[in-house]
């Protein structure tokens, strides 16, 4: 029998490299290939069973979807502007909200106590199954018994419906979002945050700065690996999102009357609500774009070695 | 450049006393090193001293004025970090101007002051290089820079050398001496290494579990131990401590060997205390013949350490002590030997509390 030790070295690696690559070919490029194939044919749900089982003559492929994805639809300009304003927003939240939160309970809050309630709290969305959290929002503000509804008309702030009025079922869905995603950077950072030398904000205490401008000349920019990365990793993951939209909304009427219909909820309507599948795909696959996109240009910006690294914070 | 005065300063964390009820006065210019084994809380009273850990109790001056709740910034102190602490995203240039422009001094005067420092220390020629670029010996070159930089009244140094190797740590003890009296700045220094502190300081405070065990002249900490924990610290070996019972006025009955006194150190001795540590220095004991001899004992290990030897021997049982002698002396393990001790180079210490006990040999006595 051949012992490990004479395999050819070429072909080991390979061999502990196979179950990851069997999950990108079954995760990745399948259903990427399945999509591209797919927003080539005039693929719905008059045509889907035939289509399944193979029938010959089922569909045809066509150019169709592109003409419409690039002039014939008139709600994706709108689209568009909705997902630009969602993803940049969350995104403020969860890259530079969470890093001014986790900079307090690091290093301005003192107290321990107080500095580890934060981080519960934070954390709760996190651990909380999807759906309990997005119904608990739906509770939050139902304007019976919703504590959100009721804090926000004591202040004069209400609407009729937070879900449906613009711009607060917009607002609704930014903090829905923002709030579950902050915990993800603030992980991050704090465990940055510490692993900064105590030593380094003492001499500069010594120094002569203040708090502020410790923060500012010396956490920071200790910190930009790990902004980059958790801005890289949320951009991508914020423009594929749209389980708590989901939930909160449930339908295309609904999304559009309320102006949060993003991209990927778009081709998720589009697709399993309309049964316009194959044009459902041609939409998703301006996500997949944009994706490949962004991850080539992390990779760049971050070196592709840098990334390899074991520690983003150079020390 | 200002005194310090430490009034009975204590810091807890939680149920550890890191500092405890010290009292230390450093005049103006002066090299103070505080001295003691690691843990003892050198580093957190030079961290109270320049401010980032506010005492628990007692107060801190610099000449009159209290500065125990002002914090760092406005203390105007320069600290030298065991670690170096410089900034990893800075160039040496921009870690040793970083103090200046937090003075928001003008750009030109910057440049000016960050270039003499850096000339100062020989590390001009490294300005635009990233501290990881830097070898150990440099780094704290830098590190010392922007200590400097700011014109500071006390100067703080955490261990500056440990992490050098011997060679440069030797010519850096000298150099930072010859810095810190060229410019008179008061500095005080912290180091677990004797030799440094015997050989750069003006005074010396040994610390022991965030007490102060004594304070004073390297020659006074050297000669006068004033108590067991600093006899057996300072020196290399350190003091023989050997264990006596005072029989009488005159005797003690040590590990080994009778040791007979005058009657005035017995008199001391005897209605004192019961029990004491002999302690006599390496250096202080001579072989002698069996007629002059006070003590006999049996060598058990030769070690020539440079240009003496150490040798190791037996009193009695497993009670063992070291002596110094020269090379030329040819002994080896097995061997019997007499000694004789420095009749006015012993010290007395009280077995209970470790004290040192005064006494005073007249001159002439035998
Ligand atoms: N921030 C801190 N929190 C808790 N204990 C500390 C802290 N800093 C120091 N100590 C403790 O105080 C004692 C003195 O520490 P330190 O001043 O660093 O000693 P040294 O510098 O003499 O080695 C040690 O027992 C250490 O564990
Ligand atoms: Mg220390």
């Amino acid at each position: 029998m051949p012992s490990l030790k004479n395999l050819p070295r070429k072909i080991l690696p390979w061999i502990f490299l196979a179950p990851l690559l069997f999950m990108i070919i079954l995760f990745w490029l399948v259903p990427v290939g399945l999509t591209v194939f797919l927003s080539f044919t005039n693929v719905t749900y008059k045509n889907f069973v035939k289509f399944v089982h193979g029938v010959e003559g089922a569909f045809n492929f066509t150019l169709e979807n592109f003409h419409k994805l690039l002039g014939g639809d008139p709600y994706i300009g709108e689209i568009a502007k909705i997902t630009l304003i969602y993803v940049g927003s969350v995104l403020a939240i969860n890259a530079f909200y969470s890093l001014i939160l986790s900079i307090s309970i690091v290093y301005l809050v003192k107290n321990e106590y107080l500095s580890t309630f934060m981080r519960v709290v934070w954390l709760l969305p996190r651990i909380t199954p999807a759906v309990v959290y997005g119904f608990l929002w739906i509770w939050l503000i139902s304007p019976d018994t919703g504590p959100f509804y009721q804090f926000f008309a004591s202040l004069g702030v209400a609407p009729g419906s937070w879900l449906l009025e613009k711009p607060y079922s917009q607002i609704l869905m930014i903090v829905v979002n923002g709030y579950v995603g902050a915990s993800f950077g603030m992980i991050i950072y704090t465990s940055a945050i510490k692993s900064i030398p105590e030593d380094l904000i003492r001499a500069a205490k010594v120094d002569g700065a203040s708090d502020l401008q410790i923060i500012r000349s010396i956490i920071l920019p200790l910190l930009k690996w790990p902004m980059l990365f958790v801005i890289s990793w949320q951009t991508l993951s914020l423009i594929a999102s749209y389980e708590q939209i989901l939930i909160l909304w449930g339908s295309y009427g609904a999304t559009k009357a309320a102006g949060t219909t993003v991209f990927a909820i778009y081709a998720w309507f589009k697709a399993f609500e309309m049964g316009e599948y194959a044009y459902g795909a041609t939409v998703s696959l301006v996500l997949v774009a944009i994706g490949i996109v962004l991850i080539l240009l992390y990779f760049k910006i971050f070196g592709f070695h840098k990334l390899m690294q074991p520690s983003k914070i150079e020390v | 450049m200002v005194s310090v005065k430490l009034d009975k300063v204590s810091k807890y964390f939680g149920k550890v006393k890191a500092v405890d009820d010290v009292t230390l006065y450093i005049r103006d210019g002066e090299f103070v090193t505080l001295l003691g084994p690691s843990g003892c809380g050198k580093t957190t009273t030079l961290l109270m001293i320049a401010g980032i850990y506010k005492p628990t109790k007692g107060r801190i001056y610099f000449d009159d004025i209290d500065v125990t709740d002002i914090p760092p910034k406005d203390r105007n102190v320069g600290m030298v970090f065991q670690s170096y602490a410089l900034y990893p995203h800075m160039t040496v240039y921009n870690n040793i101007a970083f103090p200046l422009k937090l003075k928001k001094l003008p750009k030109n005067e910057i440049d000016k002051k960050v270039r003499e420092v850096a000339k100062l220390l020989k590390i001009d020629h490294l300005l635009d290089r990233k501290p990881s670029q830097l070898s150990g010996g440099q780094q704290q070159r830098v590190a010392l820079a922007r200590a400097l930089v700011k014109e500071p009244d006390v100067l703080l140094l955490d261990e500056p050398l440990s992490n050098l190797d011997a060679l440069l740590r030797v010519y850096m003890r000298a150099e930072l001496k010859r810095l810190q009296k060229t410019l008179g700045i008061t500095a005080i220094y912290v180091t677990h290494d004797q030799i440094e502190a015997l050989s750069m300081s003006d005074r010396i405070v040994v610390m022991n579990n965030g007490r102060i065990q004594q304070t004073g002249t390297p020659d006074e900490i050297y000669s006068k131990p004033s108590n067991t924990f600093v006899a057996s610290f300072i020196g290399t070996p350190p003091m023989n401590l050997i264990p006596c019972r005072v029989i009488d006025g005159k005797t003690l009955e040590c590990l080994g060997f009778k040791y007979v006194f005058k009657d005035e150190i017995a008199e001391k001795i005897l209605n004192e205390h019961k029990e004491v540590y002999f302690g006599i220095r390496p250096e202080d004991i001579v072989i002698t013949n069996k007629d002059n001899g006070d003590a006999e004992a049996t060598i058990l290990v030769v070690e020539p350490i440079g240009k003496d030897l150490v040798i190791t021997i037996q009193l009695e049982e497993e009670h063992t002590i070291k002596i110094l002698a020269p090379p030329s002396i040819n002994l080896k393990p097995g061997d019997k030997i007499y000694l004789k001790f420095k009749k006015e180079k012993i010290h007395l210490f009280d077995k209970k509390t470790g004290q040192r006990i005064e006494y005073i040999i007249k001159k002439g006595e035998e």
